[in-house]
């Protein structure tokens, strides 16, 4: 469930970026590889995990469904707040800049 | 318990060879390119140091996430000695395993996966290069 929402969150992230690419001004491709490498990693974890249970990994219980699916999402949250992190630091629109400093006429 | 440090390593050795190449690299050479298939304009190659830094992000940002899990699952803990794992010599050998094992797997595919990158990027500018010419000469 974790890879599953990880990997929606990077082809969406990665719609994104394609719609508003070559303008990169949000840095959304950012967030898309990151996405995208948490995905891979889990696709591992999900391979190991599989050669071990065998088809069991796919019926998981209710309890360690609603976990994954509860951690799957706080993962896609934390992508975005460090992607805007990313942002806010970077400041590409000088918006935070126009913030601090007051333009004088 | 601890797979995610194999890739958080790679990202701090290619971070730094990142840095390297681009203290090494020259300044790009504008050349002809069509991104549409028919009109030319001129463009420049993007450095190597930007195609490492897809790696770079890609590492990092999975180990970040990962770790989070690692957190959430209580295997990496704000204390001394940080892994649940390594606290006796049973836990941390397993632990050893996972990482040479699910680890070293994960580094390899998300490289794996920025070579594949690296090979298609590769073969969209030939392409678009080759038509710039073409368009070029024809004019």
């Amino acid at each position: 469930m974790t890879l599953l929402i990880t990997v929606f969150a990077a082809i969406a992230s990665t719609v994104v970026w394609y719609k508003n690419a070559p303008e990169s001004e949000m840095r959304v491709g950012v967030l898309a590889l990151m996405y995208w490498g948490a995905s891979l990693m889990w696709l591992v974890d999900a391979i190991f995990e599989y050669a071990e249970l065998g088809a069991g990994y796919f019926t998981p219980g209710l309890r360690d469904m609603i976990n994954d699916a509860f951690l799957g999402l706080s993962v896609v949250a934390l992508g975005l707040i460090v992607w805007l992190a990313i942002v806010l630091i970077k400041d590409p629109k000088g918006v935070v800049k126009a913030k601090l400093f007051k333009k004088k006429n | 318990m601890a797979c995610f440090l194999v890739p958080l390593a790679e990202a701090v050795i290619t971070s730094v060879v990142t840095k390297i190449v681009e203290k090494k690299e020259k300044d790009p050479v504008p050349v002809e390119v069509s991104f549409n298939g028919e009109i030319t304009e001129k463009a420049e190659k993007i450095p190597f140091s930007k195609k490492l830094k897809w790696l770079n992000m890609m590492l990092l940002g999975g180990s970040l996430l990962l770790a989070f899990e690692h957190v959430w699952h209580g295997e990496v803990v704000p204390f001394f000695p940080f892994l649940t794992a390594a606290s006796n010599p049973a836990d941390a050998a397993e632990m050893f395993g996972e990482m040479s094992t699910v680890g070293v797997a994960m580094a390899a595919l998300v490289t794996a996966v920025w070579a594949v990158m690296l090979i298609l990027s590769r073969v969209i500018e030939k392409r678009a290069l080759k038509i710039g010419r073409k368009t070029a000469a024809e004019r």
